[in-house]
């Protein structure tokens, strides 16, 4: 049976020359990067190359690059590290409700903690205003964070726009990049952000390693402590074959960019278009300002988990809002947040495309997925429509 | 504790909410960089510096200024005129 990988924003098969990168670190020079002697040494000479490496990816300078484990720890790291840093100044965080669970839980442990969070509205397509972003803001706000782009719906966020009035307003701007860092082409000085969070495995490196671009000159509190590691902001040994590898895939990335993201576009057109075809089918979020390679939908009638079960029966494996999302059972709060209805937002699935995903893989799931859908609407209750209009059953999707 | 106030410092370092052993790690480096007679001011909110910073320029022959407090974190002021300690690492 063909087997089609569509979900690369859950995470991206490992490059194999990432890993040919990363070998002898397991093996041969297995040496702690604090170590004084020669195994020591040269374990620290591979991070700080791979640390040019991830700068040389968003125009930072490497010692603006601090590792961590995961673009979770980065988001937690950033949103904690500079709320509890600059409290003193004022005890309020703005972040929208495009956001990963890293960083809404994040903000939800420092509302217990004494801080109030305000969760900015988003548009039909997942859009922040940045009007809204400006009117949120009071006198004790010291970080608004902002996702970059949403996994789930692929909508880019006016980012630069957003950080000029953080800028202005003397306030620190995080944006989480872990979707778009090493996908599409980021600079630091032109989005003006004062931190990203970005992972490794989003773009054909190992899991275990992230990164956090921290602006030269701010103060922030450690998220881990304990050791001298990475300038002593994130204690433990590090993970040194993870971190070569992301360092790797990040060169990789940079150079590969430009004919990834036209290869994974085509293909997503192609797949938005065919899709778009099946009756009672919506795409999420915008058109045009998407990732490259991410095509959403909501499908009424059914459920995102039956699809992906009869999809994958068939070999092909796709994603019903973000990873995290799709265990818990329950509506994408963004996909809420975007004002589409509980009953459609089930019927949620995310196809995202990689380098290596063919033309071939594109139509083996333009043929398979209709049969499907129409498999499971005959099967489903509401095959014929959600219910009685006015009582709470009717779908009403935002045009 | 010696207390001093506006003193213009050559070199500024910033280590707020870093902990021990960054304040010596960071003073070892940046009095590396330093000619001698030029001024070392380190920022810290760890309250270990008090003792260790003094303690080691006391070792190596560079001179303690003193410090300046401000609400949230300490200002200490060092003059190089001594050595720094060999480069060791330390784990």
């Amino acid at each position: 049976m063909r087997k089609c990988y569509f979900d690369h924003v859950a995470t991206n098969p490992l490059d194999s020359r990432v890993l040919d990168e990363m070998m002898p670190y397991f093996k041969e020079e297995f040496g702690n990067p604090l170590s004084m002697y020669e195994l020591g040494s040269k374990a620290k000479e591979a991070i700080d190359n791979a640390r040019g490496q991830v700068a040389s990816l968003i125009g930072s300078k490497a010692s603006e690059i601090v590792f961590t484990a995961s673009g979770a720890e980065a988001n937690n790291f950033a949103l904690r590290g500079i709320a509890l840093a600059r409290q003193n100044e004022g005890k309020h965080l703005i972040v929208s409700r495009m956001e990963h669970h890293s960083i809404l839980n994040a903000a939800r442990f420092l509302e217990k903690s004494g801080f109030a969070v305000t969760y900015l509205p988003v548009d039909k397509h997942g859009f922040v205003d940045p009007d809204t972003v400006k009117k949120s803001i009071t006198k004790d706000t010291t970080l608004i964070s902002v996702t970059h782009a949403s996994s789930e719906v692929g909508t880019i966020e006016p980012i630069k726009e957003i950080a000029a009035i953080a800028r202005e307003k003397k306030i620190i701007f995080h944006t989480d990049a872990v979707a778009t860092a090493g996908n599409i082409p980021i600079n630091i000085k032109e989005l003006g952000v004062d931190l990203l969070s970005m992972a490794g495995h989003q773009f054909y490196g190992p899991k275990g390693a992230g990164a956090l671009y921290i602006r030269e000159g701010l103060r922030i509190v450690p998220l881990i402590y304990g050791g001298i590691q990475e300038n002593g902001r994130r204690a433990g040994t590090e993970n040194v074959p993870a971190i070569v590898g992301m360092g790797r895939a990040a060169e990789l990335a940079r150079e590969e960019m430009g004919s990834r993201a036209e290869h994974v576009r085509r293909l997503r057109d192609k797949l938005i278009n065919g899709i778009s075809n099946v009756e009672k089918i919506h795409l999420t979020g915008h058109l045009q300002y998407r990732l490259p390679g991410h095509a959403s939908f909501c499908v009424e009638f059914i459920e995102g988990e039956a699809m992906l079960l009869l999809l994958a029966a068939k070999g092909v494996y796709a994603a019903s809002g973000s990873a995290c999302s799709s265990k818990a059972l329950k509506s994408s709060p963004v996909l809420l947040a975007m004002g589409i209805p509980s009953s459609l937002a089930q019927g949620s699935i995310v196809f995202s495309l990689g380098k290596d995903n063919s033309e071939e893989d594109t139509e083996y799931l333009l043929a398979e997925f209709p049969q499907v859908i129409k498999r499971l609407r005959e099967i489903s209750p509401y095959g014929k429509g959600w219910g009685i209009k006015g009582e709470g059953g009717e779908c009403i999707v935002q045009k | 504790m010696k207390f001093v106030e506006d003193l213009k410092a050559d070199v500024t370092s910033d280590i707020v909410y870093m902990m021990c052993p960054m304040h010596l790690l960071k003073l070892e480096e940046n009095m590396r960089e330093l000619d001698d007679g030029q001024i070392l001011e380190i920022m810290t909110d760890y309250d270990g510096a008090l003792e260790d910073i003094p303690g080691w320029c006391a070792k190596t022959g560079n001179e303690f200024l003193g410090i300046k407090e401000t609400e949230d974190f300490y200002k200490f002021y060092i003059r190089k005129s001594g050595s720094t300690r060999p480069e060791k690492v330390r784990k």
